[in-house]
Formats: structure tokens, C-alpha cells, sequence
């Protein structure tokens, strides 16, 4: 294990950077040790640094970088099972397990994410209404508490759900065992429709989500008037063998994501303004197709379009941005077109923004989704009066009994949480219990006093 | 913990009657600011302030601190430091003494000195060694348009706060990198009791005005902020001017 470095840490938003000690464990044994060099501030885990805000930073204290544990260690190929270490990306995972015929149970918009970071935050994916967050396919974890001690969590347990969307405070999760995905090929069947605005989107999505295993919209939040809310639905499955082309049967498991050069590190502030977003957006939708049924797509084009630009956030330049995230239940559209309108009265730069339906809530205690509508929208932080605005936004989804997801914060209230999180009496109960120093700590624990 | 906006938790702020100092503290409270610490000299006054600033919600607590006194800032701050972290320190005392009175009793003038600078200096380093030990958080340096050219009319004041500013941008060289950001504010002339009777300057401002500015240089992560932003133009021309003519100008 290398002498720990002093680096500034931030999140993927690159807003408040803070500094820590890194320290790169290469295995359980190193994890341990690395544990009790955390000193007084404590420590946190760290994947590949997605998560938008202050999750996996740890001012003054010790981040722990997980990508040096990054090892598969079983794969059962009939069952469909995989033991893999903390620090393993879904990337890795893509391209070791769709050559057997499996593909990760949940990914986000990104494959750049580890395994243990999918678990500590409980991701989502375009599959939520059928198939539930992340940790419902981890059968369990090895955690490493505070007690310096690696235990075995199996799902269903107390200790398996509060690390779940736990943001990494029960302790570090060294190796995860994971249900997966059976697919024939590595391509998608895409049903594209466009929207003429909100209600049209909420009525399409209600009316024929069930017929489709991922489902998304991108929403145009710059629309004003009659088009407020109008959106780009893609919705599809994996791709059936017959469905291929006889070209493409010869190796239907193929997985090259392609890659463009970075984005450079020295782009002005201000390039995402009203006007470069809202051209931008126009464009969008209106190159979408009103309707077509059964395109074949790549998965990375699919799932992961961001992907194809490495540093793809240092387009909001130096001043970096802002993830909003919240969910409301449904029977609380009102909410929603509230907060929809809003935003588009208020013009924010939106170019990311996109609205899906949530199925059954998930376990973890501290699991962000719930039965309802969930919109996730980036805005340049620079933006004056931002920090009250989403304030107001967040007094909406809380009388709405929503939530705000912690992976994307940056900046919630922290008065606003217990609302929002119903269990986080327990969790920090069992946190008090599990770890009573505190040794486990971040900033986004200590802005939001978890 | 400050969050995206760079907007703090907890506040400390050195000189705690200070107008600038309490306006910027109540903008702060009224968005995420919590806990305020107040620093200054004990009086009334001080006392009053927490008061206030408890009216808005804030848990606000008073201690003894006096700038003059640079043996004891270690002691005192480090107390504070001790009870939690610190998001933002602001560095708000200061005197502006009387030209004509400080030239005639060079004490008088020594004592402007030795707080506006000296003090500055031994409480702005104890600060920077407990935000750099915490890995992250604001030091925001109320310095001043008089110290970016030395006038006739109060180059007592002036030459304390070139001091300041001078040590206060090469403490943020110091630390870039560590987490914590040191941010230099220079207003014009304020409206404050500071400067009561004192004839107003072009480009008067107020300090809610520096308030304002102060928590859009936080956002930013400026490094040196004007108040008014006008006045960045203005004292880089008059920097320039020769001393001939500026020691004429009616500034």
C-alpha cells in the first residue's frame, strides 16, 4: 500500500472540493489496515467519484479508494452469479460477463461505477419499475465496520439494509455477490415516441411502461406554454437472438462502446446558458422521431450515451454543477407539474434532464426510490438565486411526502431529511451502535448530520 | 460542512460588532448558517449582536478576543476550533483611527497598525492552521480599496490594510490546494458607524451590499472580490495615475 497522498477530492459536479488523505487498498488485508490509519476525521469509501456531491469526499480525513480491489473473484455461468470485489466497474463486469450471456441486473446512465459504490448509494436504473434498485440483486456484501472486523451480510438482514443506499457510513464494503441479467445478444430493441408535453408524457409512460423492461424520457424543461414538459421517450428490451440481423448473429454478444476524445479541462463557465441549452434542446426533440418501433441499439447507446465523452461534466467549467434529484409518489402529479413549471418559468439550463416512473420502494433504509415519478435535472451552479430555489423545490417534494436522492446532493437542508427519509431514526441508530466513534465519515454525513 | 454554494454551516466571526461582519452573518443565517460565533471584545454590544442573530434562528455564542492581544489568539481560537469545525472564518475587525490625529500621536497610529495588520496576521494564521487541520472551509479577509494606493488622506488606515491584503492574498497562495480558500474582499467606502461624519466617497456602499458579495464570492470561489465590481476598474486605472496628479485628486 503506497504512503498516503493529500489530494483535493470532489464529486462529480466538481462543486466544494475537499481534502483528504487517499489511501488505495489493494486487499481486504490492506482495507484493514488502512482502517485504522483513518485517524481522528475518520474515513469513507471511494469508487470512481460518480456520485455528484460530497458523498465520497471526507475533508481532513481519509478517502478510501476502492478501484485498487477490482478483481472477479467466481462467476457461476449457469446460475448466473458473480462474486466480484468492491472496486470491479459495471464496465469491467460488461465486458467479462456479456461473452457468457449475462448483463448487470441495474445500471444507471453511467457504467463508470463500482459495484461497491452501486450498493452504498442503492442506484437505479431505466428498469426500476420492473426490476427495483441495485441492492435487491446482491444476495450479500462483505462489509468491513468500524470495529475492524469483515463480516458476511447476507440481503434481508437489518445491517444488509441499512448499508444499502447506507452512502457508505455502516463501513466498507470490500466484495459483493450479484443475481444477474440473462441476455442473447448485446443489443436493445428501442421503441422511440416523442411527447407534445407533461400530461401527454405522464399518460404514455402510465399507460404502457409495464410492456417495456427500461424506460425513460428525456424532458425538455425549457419548453414554455403548450409544449411545457414535452419529451423523448425510449423504451425498449434486450434484444432477442432472431431479432439480430444474420450479420450481426455471428457475434451477438459483442460489447465495443465507443469513445470519444475527452472533454478538454479549460472550458469557460457560462457555455450552458439559456440560450446554447434551449437551442440544444429544440434540436433534440426535434430530431427524435415522432414514433419508431423496434430500432436496434448498441447498449452503450442505449444506457450509457454519456459515456461516449470521458469528463463530460467539465463542460459546465470550473464552476461545476448541480444534480437535482427528487421523487413523488404517485397521486402527486399536481406536485410534479408544479415543480416542472417552475423550472420552466425560471428558465435553468437543463440539457440533462430526464423523468422515469419508479416501481415498488426498495429496502435499504436510506434507498432513495419509491412508487411514483422520479426527475433528475443538472443545473450550472453558478446560477444566481439557485441554492434558494431548489430550497423552495425541496419544501414541494417534502409536502409531497417525496424525497431528494442523497447520491446527487450537494446541498439539501439538512432539516428537510428526516421527512424525507422516514427510517433514518434506525439507521443512525444502528450507526451509534455499529460505529460509535464515527469512524465512518463524510462530508455529505457531516453536512446532513446522518 | 459548506455545500455546493460554498455556503457555510458555522460561522466565525473576528470582530463581532463588526457591520459588515454581522450583516454578512445574518445573510448567511437566513440560508444554511447555524452556529455563529462571535469574537470581539466583550461589551454590550457584542452581546446585543448575538441577540440578534439568535432572533433569526442561529445558535450564536459570544468569546472574548481581542485583536491587539496576538499572544492569546492561539489560545482563544483554538477553543473554538476545538467545539466543532469551522465552515467560514470571517476576518472583520479593524479600526480606522483619525488621520489627522494618528499622524500627530504615532501610538495612535501604531494601534491601527497593530490591529488591522499584526492582529490580522497572528489571528488569520492560527485560523489557517485549524481550517487546513480540517481539510476544508472559507477565510474571508475584509480588506479595503485604501489599501490598493496609499492617499493623503488616511494612509495610516491605508498602509495597515495594503498590510493585510498583501498577507492575506499570499496566505491563499499558501494554501491553494489544502482546501481551504482565502478570499479578499475590498469594499469602498462603506455606510457603517465606522465611518459616520466622515464625507461619503464616490462609489459608496453599504454593508449589506458586501454581504451580498461576500456569498456570491463563496459560490464563485473567488479569490479577491470589489464591492461595488465597479470599483475594480476604477482603482486599476487609478493605480496607475502618477503621484504627481493622484496626490492632487479630490480621493
Amino acid at each position: 500500500m503506497a504512503t498516503p497522498e493529500t489530494v483535493s477530492v470532489s464529486g462529480w459536479g466538481r462543486t466544494a472540493p475537499s481534502t483528504a488523505r487517499l489511501i488505495r487498498p489493494r486487499s481486504p488485508e490492506e482495507a484493514v489496515a488502512a482502517l485504522e490509519a483513518c485517524g481522528e476525521r475518520g474515513g469513507i469509501a471511494r469508487g470512481l467519484g460518480r456520485a455528484y456531491g460530497d458523498a465520497a469526499q471526507n475533508a481532513g480525513g481519509a478517502v478510501l479508494d476502492m478501484t485498487g480491489m477490482d478483481r472477479i473473484h467466481a462467476i457461476d455461468a449457469d446460475a448466473g452469479t458473480v462474486l466480484c470485489d468492491a472496486g470491479v466497474s459495471l464496465h469491467h463486469l460488461m465486458e467479462v460477463l456479456l461473452p457468457l450471456g449475462w448483463f448487470v441486473p441495474v445500471t444507471p446512465g453511467t457504467r463508470y461505477v463500482t459495484v461497491g459504490g452501486a450498493i452504498g448509494t442503492d442506484i437505479h436504473g431505466k428498469n426500476h419499475h420492473g426490476s427495483g434498485s441495485f441492492s435487491r440483486h446482491v444476495m450479500a456484501v462483505e462489509l468491513l465496520t468500524a470495529d475492524g472486523e469483515v463480516r458476511a451480510v447476507e440481503s434481508g438482514t437489518p445491517l444488509f439494509d441499512a448499508t444499502a443506499g447506507g452512502m457508505g457510513l455502516t463501513g466498507v464494503i470490500l466484495a459483493a455477490t450479484l443475481q444477474l441479467q440473462p441476455v442473447e445478444t448485446s443489443l436493445m430493441t428501442v421503441d422511440t415516441e416523442r411527447a407534445t408535453d407533461l400530461d401527454d408524457l405522464m399518460a404514455r409512460l402510465t399507460a404502457t411502461d409495464h410492456r417495456y423492461r427500461y424506460s425513460v424520457a428525456w424532458i425538455d424543461l425549457l419548453a414554455r406554454g403548450a409544449s411545457m414538459g414535452r419529451a423523448v421517450l425510449t423504451r425498449g428490451d434486450h434484444a432477442p437472438l432472431d431479432a439480430l440481423p444474420p450479420r450481426a448473429r455471428r457475434d451477438p454478444l459483442a460489447f465495443r462502446p465507443g469513445r470519444l476524445p475527452a472533454a478538454p479541462d479549460f472550458l469557460p463557465e457560462g457555455l450552458l446558458g439559456r440560450k446554447s441549452v434551449g437551442l440544444f434542446n429544440e434540436l433534440w426533440y426535434r430530431k427524435a422521431p415522432r414514433l419508431r418501433v423496434g430500432e436496434l441499439q448498441k447498449m452503450s447507446t442505449f444506457f450509457h450515451p454519456l459515456d461516449g465523452v470521458p469528463h463530460w461534466n467539465r463542460v459546465y467549467g470550473r464552476g461545476g454543477f448541480v444534480q437535482y434529484q427528487f421523487v413523488v409518489g404517485y397521486g402527486k402529479e399536481e406536485a410534479l407539474r408544479r415543480i416542472v413549471r417552475r423550472i420552466s418559468d425560471r428558465g435553468c439550463p437543463s440539457f440533462l434532464a430526464v423523468l422515469k416512473r419508479f416501481g415498488e420502494g426498495d429496502p435499504g433504509w436510506l434507498s432513495f426510490p419509491m412508487p411514483g415519478w422520479t426527475l433528475a435535472l443538472d443545473i450550472p451552479a453558478n446560477l444566481p438565486g439557485l441554492g434558494v430555489f431548489l430550497d423552495e423545490l425541496d419544501e414541494e417534494v417534502a409536502a409531497s411526502d417525496g424525497r431528494v436522492y442523497l447520491a446527487k446532493d450537494s446541498r439539501l437542508r439538512p432539516e428537510m431529511l428526516a421527512a424525507m427519509y422516514p427510517r433514518l431514526d434506525d439507521f443512525r441508530a444502528l450507526r451509534a451502535d455499529l460505529d460509535p466513534r464515527g469512524l465512518f465519515r463524510s462530508d455529505l454525513s457531516r453536512r446532513l448530520a446522518l | 460542512m459548506k455545500d455546493a454554494f460554498g455556503t457555510p454551516q458555522s460561522l466565525l466571526v473576528l470582530g463581532g460588532t463588526s457591520e459588515i461582519g454581522l450583516a454578512t452573518a445574518r445573510r448567511l443565517v437566513a440560508r444554511r448558517t447555524r452556529t455563529v460565533w462571535l469574537a470581539g471584545r466583550p461589551s454590550p454590544g457584542l452581546e446585543k449582536a448575538a441577540a440578534g442573530l439568535r432572533e433569526l434562528g442561529a445558535d450564536v455564542r459570544t468569546v472574548a478576543f481581542d485583536a491587539l492581544d496576538s499572544e492569546s489568539h492561539e489560545a482563544v481560537l483554538g477553543k473554538i476550533f476545538a467545539e466543532g469545525d469551522i465552515d467560514m472564518v470571517l476576518l472583520a475587525f479593524g479600526i480606522l483611527g483619525d488621520q489627522a490625529r494618528d499622524e500627530d500621536e504615532p501610538l495612535s497610529a501604531v494601534r491601527v497598525a497593530q490591529t488591522n495588520y499584526t492582529g490580522a496576521v497572528s489571528a488569520g494564521l492560527v485560523c489557517a492552521r485549524s481550517l487546513q487541520a480540517q481539510g476544508h472551509g472559507a477565510l474571508v479577509v475584509l480588506s479595503s480599496v485604501a489599501g490598493e494606493r496609499a492617499r493623503r488622506t488616511n494612509f495610516i488606515y491605508g498602509s495597515s490594510k495594503a498590510g493585510l491584503d498583501a498577507f492575506a492574498q499570499g496566505l491563499g497562495d499558501a494554501l491553494h490546494g489544502t482546501g481551504v480558500h482565502v478570499m479578499v474582499v475590498r469594499p469602498g467606502f462603506v455606510r457603517s458607524k465606522m465611518t459616520a461624519g466622515l464625507e461619503e466617497a464616490p462609489m459608496a456602499t453599504t454593508p449589506e451590499a458586501v454581504a451580498e458579495a461576500i456569498e456570491t464570492g463563496l459560490r464563485r470561489r473567488s479569490e479577491t472580490v470589489w464591492v461595488p465590481g465597479a470599483l475594480r476598474v476604477v482603482m486599476s486605472a487609478l493605480r496607475h495615475v502618477p503621484r504627481a496628479v493622484f496626490r492632487r485628486l479630490p480621493v
